[in-house]
C-alpha cells in the first residue's frame, strides 16, 4: 500500500509533466494547421518543448516509457506482496503438519481435484500447504473420502510383538466407531457397540503393541501361576484350575483394519502402535504421529493414563531410573518378574492397592527364592486411604505375614545410586538399600489430546471433564480412568478400576449408538491381598469418610479362594462384572444350623462383615469384608441413597454368617 | 452376644449368628422393573432380546455375530409347535460360521460350553433342538440366567 503511494507520487509529477506536454504538442499541432494559412506571426517560445517536432517525439517516448515500467513495476510488486503474505500464512497454517512431508502429498494429491483451493491464484507454488489449509477449513465430506479409498503410503511395518495382531498394511480413511485407546473401556464399548449397531465398522485405535487386556491379572493372578513360561503365554491357572488368557479376545476376533470398511457384517480392528496426536473436533477426524488423519462419525477417548513417579526418583538421574519400574503394561510385568528373579531386594513405594498387591505377590515369590521384599508408604497401614485405621492396620499385619517387610509413615527424601544399589533416604533418617523400585504412587490421567480437540479437563479429578451420559462433545466420549464423570447418586468423580472401565466402556457404547442413558449401575472393585484377605467394594470408599463396619468370625470357608470355588467361576472380576445386576435382594432368614465357630480370639479378628462408608448419615460406599457374592444387595443400598437408622439391619441383608 | 466400639469417626459392631437371625427391619426401595437406566437380562420389558447383556459375553458382537442373532432372533419369536423349528437353516449358517474360528468357539469343549451356551443364550447344536426346547424355555422366561454359569461362556466360547 506504501509503495503504491510513494510509487504514485513520484509518478505524479511526472505525469502531469507528461500529460501538459502532450496536450501542448496537440494543441500547438493543431494551431500551426489551423493558423499557418493566416500567416500571423507566431513568436516560438524559448521555453517552450526544444528542438522542434523530432525532440517532442523523443520526449514522449521516453515519459511514456517510464509511465509504463512504473506501473508494471507497481503491479508487479502489489502482485508480490499478495502471494508472500498468502505464503505466509499458509506456512503457519502448515507447522502441525511438519512433521511427514510425503504422507500428505499422496493424500492430498488425491484429494485435490475434490477440494477447491480458492484462497489464491498462485496454485503453482503454494499448492502443498494452501490446499493442506483449505483442507482443514472446507467441511469434509466423508462420504467421498469413503467411496474414494485414498490410502496413504504406510511407514514400514512394525516388528510384530508376540501374540499381536499383524501389523496392518494400510490405514483406514473413515471409521464410523474410532475409539482411542485399546484398554478395558474401549473393548467394552466395541463390544457393545458391535452388539446394539447390527454389522458396525470399529476402529480401534492403540499406541500400545498389544490387542485389548486386562489388566487385575498382571498385579495378581499373574504372579500365582505355576508356568515358567507365563511372561509370554500370560495365560493363567485360576483357583479353579480353568484357565485363560489376559487378551479378552484371540487376534481371530478381529478383523483387518483394511477390511474395515469393506468386510460385509462390519467388525472390530485394531490398529496397533499407532499414537493419535491431534483431534480436530469441528472437522470430526484425528490424526496420528505419521499425519495420517482417520475421520469419523462417533468417537470414544478411552485413553486410560501413565503412572506416577516421584520427583525425587526423576531427579535422581539416569542409574536410578533404570531401576525403577512404573508399573501398568505387559512389559512392565514382563520386566519385574525378570528383576524378581534375578535381584536380591526390590522395594515398593506405595501403600495403596497396586502397590499392597505386588507386595504379596512378590512377597509370595520370597519364600521360595529368597527376596526381600519392602514396602513403604506415608500413611500408617496399607490401603490406608481407602480402610478405616483398625481395619487398615490388621491388612498391614496380613501383609507382613506373606513376607513383606513393612515401612509405613515413610516420606521419601532422596533416592541415590551408590555401589550398584539404590539407596533411598526416608525424612525420618531411615536409609534403605535395595536393588530395584517399583513407584506404584498413582495413576495420571492421560489428557494429552485435550488441548487439540478443546476438551474441557477437570481441575480437582483430573481427566476429561464429561456429563452423566459420558459425553464431552456431540460425538464424543471418554470412558475409563481418563474420564471425569458426573454419577447422578455419587456427584462428580473419576474412577480407575476395572469394573468401572467394563461399565463405562459398555456405557459410552450404547450412548454412542443412540441409548442416551447416564451412568447408573454403580461399578465395582475388589482386591485381594494374599489367599486369605480379600474384599470387594462399591461406591466411595475413602477413609477420611465415617464408617460403621458390622463383623463376624471368619471361619476357613471365607476366603477368597473358596469364594471362586463355590461360584465356579474364574476370577472374581467375572462373576462380578458378567453378571446382571436382576433385582438384589433374596433375604433368605439365616436358617442354616451349623454351628458356630469357636471364639477362640483374644483380640479382634476381622474376619468378615461389612463396612459402610456415610456421607451426612447415607451410604455412599460399602466393602464386603472376605463375603462374596453379595454385590447386588450393596449395590441397591447405595442406588437407594436413604438415611438407614440402624445399620447393623441393614448389615443382615447379607447374610455375613453364612457362607 | 454382639457388642459395640467407637474408634474416632468409626463405629465398629461384631454379631453372633444369633443376633442377625431376626429378619432385617431395613427398608428397601421397590425396584421399578422398567426403570430405562437399570441394566436389562436377556429378555427387555418389551419383549426384545437385549444383545447387550453381559450374559450374552460377545456371542453378538464377534464375527458370527450376525449369524448369531439371526438364529437366535429366530428361534425367540419363533411360534412354532416345536420352538425353532423353523430356524434350522440359521443356526446351521451360525454352526459353520464358529467353526471357522475354532479360537473363539472351541469345538473340543463341546459339551461344556455349548451346554452352557444352550442354556444362557439358546443356541443349541444343530441336533439336538428337541432336547434344548425345555433349556431354551427356561433361559427365555429367565429375566437373567444364574450369574455363575455365565462367566465360563465369556472365558471360552465369547463374542
Amino acid at each position: 500500500m506504501l509503495t503504491c503511494k510513494t510509487v504514485w507520487r513520484k509518478l505524479a509529477p511526472l505525469a502531469r509533466a507528461s500529460s501538459t506536454v502532450c496536450r501542448q504538442n496537440v494543441g500547438r499541432a493543431g494551431l500551426n494547421n489551423v493558423r499557418r494559412p493566416a500567416g500571423s506571426p507566431v513568436a516560438h517560445m524559448s521555453t517552450g518543448p526544444a528542438g522542434g517536432g523530432g525532440d517532442n517525439r523523443l520526449y514522449v517516448l521516453l515519459v511514456g516509457a517510464a509511465c509504463l515500467g512504473g506501473g508494471v513495476y507497481a503491479y508487479q510488486t502489489v502482485k508480490g506482496d499478495k502471494q508472500r503474505y498468502q505464503e505466509r500464512l499458509s506456512e503457519i497454517a502448515s507447522r502441525p503438519n511438519k512433521a511427514a512431508a510425503e504422507q500428505p502429498d499422496t493424500f492430498i494429491q488425491l484429494e485435490a481435484p475434490a477440494v477447491p483451493s480458492t484462497e489464491t491464484q498462485e496454485a503453482q507454488i503454494s499448492e502443498t500447504p494452501v490446499s493442506a489449509s483449505a483442507k482443514e477449513s472446507s467441511p469434509p465430506a466423508p462420504a467421498d473420502e469413503v467411496s474414494a479409498p485414498s490410502e496413504t503410503t504406510e511407514p514400514p511395518p512394525e516388528t510384530p510383538a508376540a501374540g499381536t495382531a499383524p501389523s496392518p498394511a494400510k490405514i483406514p480413511s473413515h471409521a464410523p466407531y474410532l475409539l482411542i485407546g485399546g484398554g478395558t473401556a474401549s473393548f467394552a464399548a466395541a463390544r457393545s457397540i458391535r452388539a446394539r449397531d447390527p454389522g458396525a465398522r470399529v476402529l480401534i485405535v492403540t499406541e500400545e503393541s498389544d490387542l485389548p487386556y486386562m489388566r487385575p491379572p498382571l498385579s495378581k493372578e499373574l504372579w500365582f501361576s505355576d508356568d515358567p513360561s507365563v511372561t509370554d503365554t500370560l495365560r493363567f491357572k485360576q483357583w479353579n484350575g480353568k484357565e485363560r488368557s489376559i487378551y479378552f479376545q484371540p487376534p481371530s476376533f478381529y478383523i483387518s483394519p483394511e477390511d474395515l470398511n469393506s468386510i460385509e457384517n462390519g467388525g472390530v480392528a485394531v490398529l496397533t502402535g499407532k499414537k493419535v496426536m491431534h483431534m480436530d473436533v469441528r472437522g470430526n477426524k484425528v490424526q496420528l504421529e505419521d499425519s495420517t488423519e482417520i475421520s469419523y462419525d462417533k468417537c470414544l477417548i478411552a485413553t486410560g493414563g501413565v503412572p506416577r513417579n516421584l520427583q525425587v526418583i526423576e531427579r535422581a538421574g539416569e542409574e536410578v531410573m533404570k531401576k525403577t519400574t512404573l508399573f501398568r503394561k505387559i512389559d512392565d510385568f514382563k520386566a519385574l518378574d525378570k528383576v524378581s528373579r534375578n535381584l536380591k531386594s526390590i522395594t515398593i513405594i506405595g501403600g495403596g492397592f497396586l502397590g499392597s498387591e505386588l507386595a504379596c505377590a512378590l512377597g509370595r515369590r520370597s519364600a521360595d527364592s529368597g527376596l526381600e521384599v519392602i514396602q513403604m508408604f506415608p500413611e500408617k497401614g496399607n490401603m490406608g486411604k481407602v480402610l478405616p485405621e483398625y481395619l487398615s492396620n490388621w491388612t498391614t499385619e496380613k501383609v507382613k505375614r506373606e513376607g513383606v517387610k513393612i515401612l509405613s509413615e515413610a516420606l521419601v527424601k532422596n533416592v541415590t545410586h551408590k555401589d550398584d544399589k539404590v539407596e533411598i533416604q526416608l525424612k525420618d533418617g531411615r536409609v534403605v538399600k535395595t536393588d530395584h523400585i517399583v513407584a506404584a504412587v498413582g495413576l495420571e490421567p492421560n489428557v494429552d489430546l485435550a488441548k487439540s480437540a478443546g476438551l474441557e479437563v477437570d481441575s480437582d479429578f483430573g481427566g476429561y471433564r464429561v456429563n452423566a451420559e459420558l459425553q464431552a462433545r456431540s460425538n464424543i466420549w471418554v470412558a475409563g480412568d481418563a474420564a471425569c464423570f458426573y454419577d447422578i447418586r455419587l456427584g462428580r468423580r473419576r474412577v480407575e478400576h476395572h469394573d468401572h472401565a467394563v461399565v463405562s466402556g459398555r456405557l459410552a457404547g450404547e450412548n454412542m449408538t443412540g441409548a442416551s442413558k447416564p451412568y447408573w449401575h454403580q461399578s465395582m472393585f475388589w482386591s485381594d491381598l494374599g489367599p486369605d484377605v480379600g474384599y470387594e467394594a462399591i461406591g466411595i470408599v475413602d477413609s477420611s469418610l465415617p464408617t460403621v463396619g458390622v463383623f463376624a468370625k471368619a471361619t476357613a470357608k471365607d476366603t477368597p479362594k473358596a469364594a471362586t470355588e463355590k461360584s465356579g467361576t474364574g476370577i472374581r472380576s467375572e462373576s462380578e462384572t458378567e453378571a446382571v445386576a436382576t433385582s438384589p435382594v433374596a433375604t433368605s432368614p439365616a436358617a442354616s444350623p451349623t454351628p458356630a465357630p469357636p471364639a477362640q480370639q483374644q483380640k479382634e479378628d476381622y474376619g468378615k462383615g461389612v463396612i459402610f462408608y456415610l456421607r451426612d448419615k447415607v451410604v455412599v460406599g460399602i466393602i464386603l469384608w472376605n463375603v462374596f457374592n453379595r454385590m447386588p444387595i450393596a449395590r441397591k443400598i447405595i442406588k437407594d441413597g436413604e438415611e438407614h437408622a440402624d445399620l447393623n439391619e441393614v448389615a443382615k441383608l447379607f447374610n455375613i454368617h453364612d457362607d | 452376644m454382639s457388642y459395640c466400639r467407637q474408634e474416632g469417626k468409626d463405629r465398629i459392631i461384631f454379631v453372633t449368628k444369633e443376633d442377625h437371625e431376626t429378619p432385617s427391619n431395613a427398608e428397601l426401595i421397590a425396584d421399578d422393573p422398567n426403570d430405562p437406566y437399570e441394566e436389562q437380562g436377556l429378555i427387555l420389558p418389551n419383549g426384545e432380546i437385549n444383545w447387550n447383556c453381559p450374559c450374552l459375553g460377545g456371542m453378538a458382537s464377534g464375527p458370527c455375530g450376525t449369524q448369531f442373532k439371526e438364529a437366535f432372533s429366530c428361534f425367540h419369536y419363533s411360534k412354532e409347535e416345536v420352538k425353532g423349528s423353523e430356524c434350522i437353516d440359521n443356526f446351521r449358517n451360525m454352526q459353520e460360521c464358529m467353526q471357522r474360528y475354532p479360537e473363539l468357539y472351541p469345538q473340543e469343549e463341546d459339551n461344556e460350553s455349548s451346554s452352557q451356551a444352550e442354556s444362557n443364550t439358546g443356541a443349541p447344536s444343530a441336533t439336538s433342538a428337541p432336547n434344548s426346547d425345555s433349556t431354551l424355555a427356561d433361559a427365555a422366561s429367565e429375566s437373567a440366567p444364574s450369574s455363575a454359569s455365565t462367566p465360563p461362556t465369556d472365558s471360552q466360547t465369547a463374542s
